[in-house]
């Protein structure tokens, strides 16, 4: 097998506001069913709790987003993509269920650094002051012009998910957007 | 610029994270159907200047559809709800009715 | 002349002078000063023609409302035209320069245009020229517009920097004077999330200028003390130098903020467009002086009253030495005490009203300056500059009069709250006798979401005159805002008792037509009493026609000063009341805003988001020249050095028919469906049957719209019993998604069917020619041979060390496979398919072989074939469509009347009879006209291209009748007029029987 290329090779831009890097690749599988009939199993693959509405649970190197009331996604280690789909093959095997690797669908950009929110704030229109948006959640919006979704990791930064093919559209808008002094208004 | 809250994620929407997908509550007409019958729900559709039942999508989002029963001239929103619903729920035909005593309910 | 005082001017730094230029003329102004007040303090009262007949003009106002004072600023990639002098701040180095006067804004040779005015009355664009017809076009229209040039427009690409930013409020207040102010305190005191916007760099409005106290101290200090304790509030935002630009519906609401205007250049964005959405919106915007309309009323140096007090306390400027005051209220009268207290002369106070003998009046009296009551202007002597006024009676004629000499003439008509964003978004208006003006009506406000009302007015902008009452009312409207009443202290004001003002619309009250036709309304679009009178007599009753008949507030000032006053007019003359005639609309922006500012980021390389393949890189390094298709960018063809793009094609082709190609087929949209009732789907959303395609099968499908038509087509793949893979066009993969959703969310939400739109977790490449298979051997790792992988099956496996799936499907009519592979490792594959290809001579191709090749197999392209009017029986497709199942999308469709019809156009193959390549579009005729009078149209070419393979031009077409015509030959009609012969062919032109893709 290949070396794994991210879309823009880890791009990354240092600006005033904050620092954006492409990340490396995520594992990353996309799971449509009922809560109710796959939660359990999703849980026990990956030790998270089954996250509520826009919520997203993280146990060590695994994370699982509420993305719709019938779609997950599962985040993991690269390699462990296809244990975890067999694992969850087995376990779902009589529910009515989707479970498909989606790793390489995306690309992953962290946006980290006092002015980070406001990065988002200039791109999205989402609440991003911290009494409206806070870790623990999901958001899917857009950033400018295509679809994307974030969290608040442990260390404070922003992590943002985009279809792959408009990595670097993203990427440059989330460079001109972070070059800026902060605008004063959210930290 | 509209927000509607989307039923199943609970997200205020910004307009600009929807798509419209024009008058909700339609009934397919299929083969064995009357050419009017066919004609009226491919072609026919409400316009009113009032109360009026639309189809949104939460495109830049869950990616769910949902219903919104609002007026089109002030824009106030009487409700949400999920797009499996064959008729508008009771509460918010109610909502209507008293906010819209004129109001001659759905064609 | 205007000069600098000495003295005074609370806004400026004089230990901070500023060089500046206007037309080249070097000029020094102050930190602090607008481009207004140091053009003013240099003395330059003149700054520009008008519009249409070209009369000199100057300052008239000293904020957002200024209709004369508009210059073209900057140089190179930051000159901008029709900026505000008004409301453009002052810095080192700063470059104006005048607009609309050829060739110098001393002498402008078309201020002719003055000398014809009487024979360019209202409406004079649609009652001349009107003959000959041509003459438009060439003579009238460039004479037109050059003469009524205003700004040119910039050349170079715009240098600076523009953002946008979303905020979310509990309560925005618009207006920074000392009601906003008061309602920020009040509202941010109560906890709430509030953002408090101001256009101008300065808090407090005009308190200061007028002369207001607040709790006994100069409101000064009060609005210091305000914004210190509003800053100390942690959820309070205030912006400076940010105006409310619009409302709009569900609280929402425009805030344009000009960060770097003056200071251009030091990286700072130069705009910023701020997207708030607001629970609650406080307009606190104040109100505009009108001007009076007297004969002469635009000479320079004729400035609102309020102007002319803001210039010498704000700036220490003196717009003239001796100046006129005209009113029609008390208002005014503190303009004569400033200009008294900087030591100007002031000869006269003239005063419509019979009776002025308020504390104010009383005061200028008792300082010695001379009050004409019951008095009016009859016109302004001076050219290029106020030399004087004659007087006359308020109620008269305007016979002869007495001349008073002066150099400025500060007039005052009244105030007008500024409504404009109450009203962007439904807000109704009221009118007071008493001010002469329309006031927002509290019982009408705009109403959001909840249908309750979400903006309220405070201070002035509610039609409050006096200071105390307009911080009652910020403070009412504050606590109204977060949903409580006020009952805290109020600040105690100084307010002076004012009289009535007496309203005034034409000076004198019977002026006769001479004089009416010199006073001007509109000063931006040099509108005149007798223009709006005429209109009025020609028929135009609705003010919203008076308005477009006559230009009256169209120019850029949006008729911030005229409307009023030209409504009043309009109502005079047809002999109704005010209200009665009603306003115009107030439509955003209340200024105008950038561009810049409006696409924010969308510009350059992120004007759109472009989609890249995994072998993006590579492509642009082969030297490919792209195509847009959605927003994907594919290679069209890879030129080699001297070969055009018709040449690479043919190459591509060739080498591809001879051995061996490849092609990025990334792009081609991938959905999983999945589920028990998947295949039960599939047979709604295709024409054919997909529901007994066996797994490891591929089959081609098509699918249509409820109105029958085709949207969409492509390869289904069976991946297992209840899960299929449908491939879809490559701009279509997100549309056909959305579609599948629709219907499962909308309609089938029983059926258990899940969907993912997995079109960007693979590269997809496509190695098509004779030699495919053997260099799909030489890559290795599976069983490619026939029996393995026939024709229109799928495979998984590796591939030379990569995890693949691969589809025997083939879009040339070649041996081919399509190789999907994980995006991240696509790259990878596709440099390991270019070296062992080698060999074989592989050659990489782009869409445009790739869609030459479909056309000599004759395959159907969406989009080409298919225009959303096309039904697949159009199309000779009914091989695809199932006989057998009752319902599918579209079937009841296709068994309309129309769709039925023997007559429709379908799909033939078209060759002209010399072999060129049929113009695309063109249309067959066939005999007679129609009732236009046009040739009658038999058919049309939807695809055509020079065959390398074949050596002549090829096309399909949809003809009607078509398939019954074979052999028949068609005329074509090119747009030169010229027939272009072409006969009727079967559209597969290349390897009819399929032998070579199926080896």
């Amino acid at each position: 097998m290949s070396d794994v290329q991210p879309a823009l090779g880890g791009a990354e831009f240092d600006g005033a506001g904050a620092r954006v890097v492409e990340m490396p690749p995520k594992g990353m599988i996309t799971l449509r069913g009922s809560p109710d009939e796959i939660g359990a199993a999703v849980a026990d693959a990956t030790g998270c709790a089954v996250p509520g509405q826009r919520e997203i649970t993280f146990e060590g190197e695994f994370a699982l987003g509420w993305m719709s009331p019938d779609e997950f996604l599962l985040m993991c280690p690269r390699d462990e993509v296809g244990t975890c789909l067999k694992s969850l093959g087995e376990t779902l095997a009589g529910s009515h269920h989707l479970a498909v690797d989606v790793s390489d669908a995306r690309a992953v950009f962290s946006i980290a650094g006092p002015g980070a929110r406001e990065v988002l704030a200039r791109l999205c229109p989402v609440d991003l002051a911290s009494t409206a948006f806070g870790p623990g959640e999901i958001r899917r919006s857009r950033i400018a012009q295509v679809p994307a979704a974030f969290w608040i990791d442990a260390n404070d930064d922003i992590k943002l998910i985009c279809f792959r093919s408009v990595a670097r559209y993203a990427f440059d808008v989330l460079c001109g957007a972070a070059k800026g002094e902060p605008v004063g208004v959210l930290r | 610029m509209l927000i509607l809250t989307c039923p199943y994620c609970g997200i205020h929407c910004d307009e600009t994270e929807l798509a419209n997908g024009g008058e909700a509550h339609l009934k397919r007409e299929g083969p064995g159907s009357s050419d009017d019958a066919f004609e009226a729900y491919l072609f026919d559709r409400d316009n009113p200047m009032g109360v009026h039942f639309e189809r949104w999508r939460h495109a830049n989002g869950c990616g769910k559809w949902f219903l919104a029963a609002r007026d089109t001239v002030t824009m106030e929103v009487f409700g949400t709800y999920k797009a499996q619903s064959i008729e508008p729920p009771a509460e918010i035909v109610e909502r209507i009715r008293a906010k819209r005593p004129d109001w001659e309910g759905r064609a | 002349m205007s000069i600098r005082l000495e003295s005074g001017g609370r806004l400026i730094d004089r230990s901070k002078p500023l060089g500046f230029t206007f037309d080249t003329n070097p000029m020094q102004g102050y930190a602090g000063d607008t481009l207004a007040s140091a053009l003013l303090g240099s003395g330059q009262v003149l700054v520009n023609r008008s519009y249409k007949y070209h009369r000199p003009r100057g300052i008239v106002a000293s904020g957002a409302e200024e209709p004369n004072a508009l210059v073209g600023l900057g140089q190179g990639g930051r000159f901008e035209p029709d900026q505000r002098a008004t409301t453009t701040e002052l810095f080192d180095g700063l470059i104006a320069m005048s607009q609309n006067a050829w060739p110098s804004l001393g002498f402008d040779a078309m201020a002719v245009n003055g000398w014809f005015s009487s024979m360019m009355p209202a409406g004079f664009y649609y009652k001349t020229f009107l003959w000959p017809r041509s003459f438009w076009k060439h003579v009238y229209e460039p004479v037109i517009r050059d003469a009524a040039a205003s700004g040119l427009p910039p050349k170079e690409p715009d240098a600076d920097l523009y953002e946008h930013f979303y905020a979310f409020v509990d309560v925005l207040i618009v207006g920074g004077g000392i009601a906003g102010l008061q309602a920020a305190l009040v509202a941010g005191r109560a906890g709430a999330r509030v953002l408090l916007i101001e256009q101008t760099a300065h808090w407090g409005g005009r308190a200061p200028v007028d002369g207001v106290e607040i709790d006994g101290q100069p409101a000064d200090v009060w609005i210091a003390d305000t914004i210190a304790a509003l800053q100390a509030m942690e959820n309070v935002t205030l912006r400076a130098r940010c105006m409310g630009a619009g409302l709009y519906d569900h609280g929402f609401a425009l805030g344009y903020e000009r960060l770097s205007d003056h200071t251009p250049g030091d990286g700072r964005p130069r705009h910023r467009l701020w997207k708030i959405r607001a629970g609650r919106i406080v307009t606190a915007t104040g109100a505009i002086e009108r001007p009076l309309s007297f004969a002469g009323n635009d000479v320079p140096g004729v400035m609102l009253a309020s102007a002319v007090r803001d210039y010498v306390v704000n700036f220490g400027v003196a717009p003239g030495r001796r100046t006129v005051v005209v009113t029609n209220n008390d208002d005014a009268y503190r303009t004569a005490l400033v200009l008294i207290d900087a030591g100007l002369e002031v000869p006269a106070i003239v005063d419509v009203r019979e009776r002025s003998d308020g504390p104010l009046a009383r005061e200028c009296v008792r300082r010695g300056v001379r009050a004409e009551t019951g008095a009016a202007v009859m016109k302004v002597k001076g050219g290029k500059q106020v030399a004087g006024v004659m007087l006359c009676r308020a109620n008269g004629t305007g016979g002869a009069g007495a001349l008073l000499e002066c150099d400025c003439v500060a007039m005052s008509g009244g105030w007008s709250p500024v409504v404009h964003l109450w009203s962007h978004c439904g807000g109704k208006l009221l009118w007071s006798d008493e001010y002469a003006h329309f006031y927002p009506d509290p019982s009408r406000a705009p109403t959001g979401a909840d249908g309750a009302p979400f903006v309220s007015t405070a201070g002035a902008a509610s039609g409050c005159m006096a200071s105390g009452e307009v911080l009652a009312d910020a403070a009412e409207k504050g606590a109204a805002a977060v949903g409580a009443a006020y009952s805290g202290d109020l600040p105690q004001t100084n307010d002076i008792e004012e009289l009535p003002m007496q309203p005034v619309w034409v000076m004198p009250t019977g002026a006769l037509p001479e004089l009416r036709a010199k006073m001007f309304l509109d000063f931006q679009n040099d509108v005149k009493v007798s223009d709006v009178q005429l209109a009025a007599q020609e028929g135009y009753e609705s003010v919203e026609l008076t308005k477009r008949y006559t230009t009256l507030g169209m120019a850029n000032d949006q008729g911030k000063l005229s409307n009023i006053n030209g409504l009043a007019v309009l109502s005079q003359s047809l002999g109704e009341a005010i209200p009665q005639v009603g306003t115009t609309t107030f439509r955003p922006p209340y200024q105008p805003i950038s561009f810049g500012s409006i696409a924010g980021e969308a510009r350059g390389g992120t004007f759109q988001p472009l989609r890249r393949t995994p072998m993006h890189d590579w492509h642009e390094a082969a030297g490919a020249y792209l195509e847009p298709v959605g927003h994907w960018k594919r290679p069209y063809c890879y030129p080699k050095p001297g070969e055009s793009h018709a040449e690479a094609v043919a190459r591509e082709v060739k080498a591809t028919r001879a051995s061996l190609g490849m092609l990025d087929a990334s792009t081609l949209g991938k959905i999983v469906v999945k589920g028990p009732d998947a295949g039960r789907f599939l047979d709604m959303l295709y024409t054919n049957k997909m529901s007994t395609l066996k797994p490891g099968r591929c089959r081609y499908g098509l699918m249509c719209n409820e109105n029958g038509f085709l949207m969409d087509d492509g390869v289904v793949a069976r991946l297992d019993d209840d899960t299929f893979l449908c491939h879809t066009t490559s701009g279509g993969a997100d549309h056909v998604h959305g579609h599948m959703e629709d219907w499962l969310q909308c309609e089938w939400w029983d059926w258990k069917v899940w969907t993912v739109n997995l079109t960007e977790q693979y590269g997809q490449i496509a190695i098509v020619g004779p030699n495919a298979r053997k260099l799909m051997e030489s890559l290795g790792g599976m069983d490619v041979s026939k029996e393995a992988l026939p024709f229109m099956g799928w495979v998984e496996g590796e591939l030379a060390g990569f995890p693949v799936r691969v589809y025997r499907i083939s879009f040339s009519g070649e041996l081919s496979y399509e190789i999907a592979v994980p995006a991240g490792q696509a790259r990878a594959l596709w440099d390991a398919v270019l070296a062992d290809g080698a060999a074989f001579g592989i050659t990489p191709y782009g869409t445009e072989a790739l869609h030459v090749m479909r056309a000599e197999k004759g395959f159907i392209m969406i989009g080409d074939e298919t225009d959303g009017t096309v039904i697949p029986q159009d199309l000779g497709l009914d091989w695809a469509i199932s006989k057998k199942k009752d319902d599918y999308l579209g079937k009841r469709a296709q068994e309309r009347s129309f769709m039925t019809r023997d007559d429709r156009w379908k799909l033939v193959g078209l060759e002209t009879l010399d072999g060129s390549v049929l113009p695309d579009g063109i249309y067959a005729v066939g005999e007679g006209e129609n009732a236009n009078g046009q040739r009658n149209t038999i058919g049309r070419v939807t695809s055509t291209y020079h065959s390398p393979t074949l050596g002549k031009g090829i096309a399909m077409g949809l003809v009607a009748h078509g398939p019954e015509r074979m052999g028949e030959v068609l005329k074509f009609a090119a747009t030169d007029g010229a027939m272009i012969e072409a006969r009727i062919v079967d559209p597969v032109f290349y390897d009819p029987d399929g032998e070579k893709q199926n080896v």
